[in-house]
């Protein structure tokens, strides 16, 4: 156990944040206190900085209860707005994902496919309190007699909605290029080609894992913000993957740490919440997901502290190597070169495209920020901290992180 | 059915020829006339709706440009919806004309509708299905 010169617990910060006394700024704002302060008086003064996101999160989706019919129905098929959704739970239980396209979607035969509407957008349009048109198919049972249930439902009258995301919140990701003779149309957006462009898709130093890269403090149980609304952390994501690869300054050189999170759905709202149609990919939903960071001691002030030029994304071509799953890095970027619109690449000046928005990204961490200011947010105190990168054994993804 | 509002340009040499005529007559279109000049012996131009299948249409765009007639669609416009618009900066990848551009250091997602061309590659890109095609009138 190292010896800090600060040391503050949970429950002196929630104290404070329920005094409304807690000081709080965003992972912007901390860079320059830490600068002028150093680290140790940072963590002194600042109680939580609070991070933010907003980016496509593809391992997204819903867990929906209908209710129960009269006669009662276990639903064996699913589907809401014509989006199929998994039915293979108990009765009236359906999990919606968000790339689930629409039944009649003609896909990629047209391609590159539109993919106009599917379970990203029925959560949205649930979040903002539209109507949504449910079908329920069953086999009919002794105990559930009905077969088929047809009628419009809203997130108000669904006695249970979850957005549970098995996979959101990647620390680190791809920066992509297409390196083949012709466009093409990746979850990463359009890749001109001869690297026409470069996409990449972080908040960089506003993005929660960057923080925390060693996941001191972000663990099972963590209060977030979770597309408008409160959230929790509820286990490692999915490919939680600690053990990439990181520089000397702790912070992985690829998309390494993963969260799986959950929250109320009928609290969220659909400005933080927005179905998206990715050209010739599919749909998907994107997140807007804020985590705020306690600075218990001057280390944790130390990686909030961290900077986009010290943040550095891996190249990869999805023309080639992406698709083959040979896992090649052409190099490596700093974020800082990203968000300056141009990089460089072997001689070649390449336009750099965002993929995430920094604007909402911001506007979450401030939302937050205030949330905790005014005292209607606590920290959750994490009952169990994620693996790290001795603990975990991961299972190779043949060079693929999506 | 398919109708777009069209700018024609006619030169010189063809001024004197019947071509609204066969447009109707051997393709099956409509038109809606909203501003005419042509005078002998001067470049003319029309501003119209046509309208038609759009297998007739086609061909008898094909005809006007074979004419020598100079055919521009620019009452279509990009426009972008406040409300859909994140701000993700997808756009920017394709946008030919820097029309659409990053707002440093914010990182906002600038739209100059000045620098627009109207080719309409945003929209297919648009994640949030925020740039929208509509007709400007006023242009006209």
């Amino acid at each position: 156990m190292a010896n800090y010169q600060v040391n503050k617990t949970y429950q002196e910060i929630n104290e404070k944040i329920k005094k409304g006394q807690a000081v709080v700024v965003t992972a912007e704002e901390i860079i320059d206190i830490v600068r002028r302060k150093g680290e140790a008086e940072a963590a002194r003064t600042v109680d939580v900085v609070t991070t933010g996101t907003f980016s496509p999160m593809c391992s997204s989706g819903a867990i929906l209860n209908f209710g129960h019919t009269k006669p009662p129905i276990k639903a064996s098929q699913a589907w809401l707005n014509n989006v199929p959704a998994y039915a293979g739970l108990a009765a009236v239980d359906v999990y919606l994902g968000a790339t689930e396209p629409a039944t009649d979607d003609p896909l990629n035969k047209v391609y590159p496919g539109e993919f106009k509407y599917g379970g990203g957008h029925v959560i949205q349009d649930l979040v903002a309190g539209k109507a949504v048109h449910l079908v329920a198919e069953a086999y009919g049972t002794d105990c559930y007699p009905n077969k088929r249930v047809e009628k419009d439902v809203t997130l108000k009258q669904l006695p249970n909605a979850v957005l549970f995301n098995p996979r959101n919140c990647y620390q680190n990701y791809n920066c992509a290029v297409n390196l083949s003779n012709r466009t093409i149309y990746t979850y990463m957006g359009p890749l001109r080609p001869r690297a026409g462009n470069a996409n990449f898709c972080t908040a960089g130093q506003l993005s929660p894992l960057f923080n925390d890269p060693y996941y001191r403090t972000i663990g099972i149980g963590t209060r977030i913000f979770l597309g408008g609304g409160v959230g929790y952390v509820c286990f490692p994501g999915t490919q939680h993957n600690p053990g990439k690869p990181r520089g000397e300054n702790g912070i992985p050189l690829g998309p390494a740490g993963t969260l799986m999170v959950l929250g109320d759905l009928k609290k969220m709202s659909a400005r933080y919440l927005v179905g998206v149609s990715l050209l010739g990919y599919g749909c998907s939903l994107t997140v807007g997901m804020g985590i705020p960071i306690p600075l218990l001691n001057e280390e944790i002030a130390h990686f909030c502290a961290v900077t986009d030029d010290q943040l550095l994304a891996p190249i990869v071509d999805y023309g080639h190597d992406y698709p083959a799953a040979t896992g090649r890095i052409l190099g490596h970027v700093s974020y800082a070169q990203l968000k300056s619109g141009k990089m460089d690449l072997d001689g070649q000046e390449i336009l750099t495209v965002p993929l995430s928005s920094l604007v909402r990204a911001r506007e979450v961490a401030q939302l937050l920020k205030e949330w905790i200011e005014k005292g209607q947010f606590l920290l959750g105190e994490p009952v169990d901290l994620l693996p790290g990168s001795e603990e975990i054994h991961c299972v190779r993804t043949a060079g693929r992180d999506s | 059915m398919h109708a777009e509002m069209l700018v024609l340009q006619f030169p010189r040499e063809v001024v004197d020829q019947p071509i609204i005529y066969r447009l109707v007559k051997d393709f099956a279109l409509e038109f809606n006339l909203l501003k005419a000049a042509i005078n002998p012996r001067q470049e003319g131009l029309i501003v119209m709706e046509l309208r038609g299948h759009p297998k007739d249409f086609r061909r008898g765009l094909k005809y006007l440009r074979d004419a020598g007639v100079k055919v521009r669609q620019v009452a279509r416009e990009v426009g972008r919806n406040e409300e859909r618009c994140y701000q993700c900066g997808t756009c920017t990848a394709v946008c030919p004309s820097g029309a659409l551009y990053i707002e440093r250091p914010e990182m906002a997602v600038a739209f100059d509708a000045t620098r627009c061309s109207a080719c309409e590659l945003c929209c297919q890109v648009c994640p949030a299905h925020a740039m929208e095609v509509r007709l400007n009138r006023e242009a006209v």
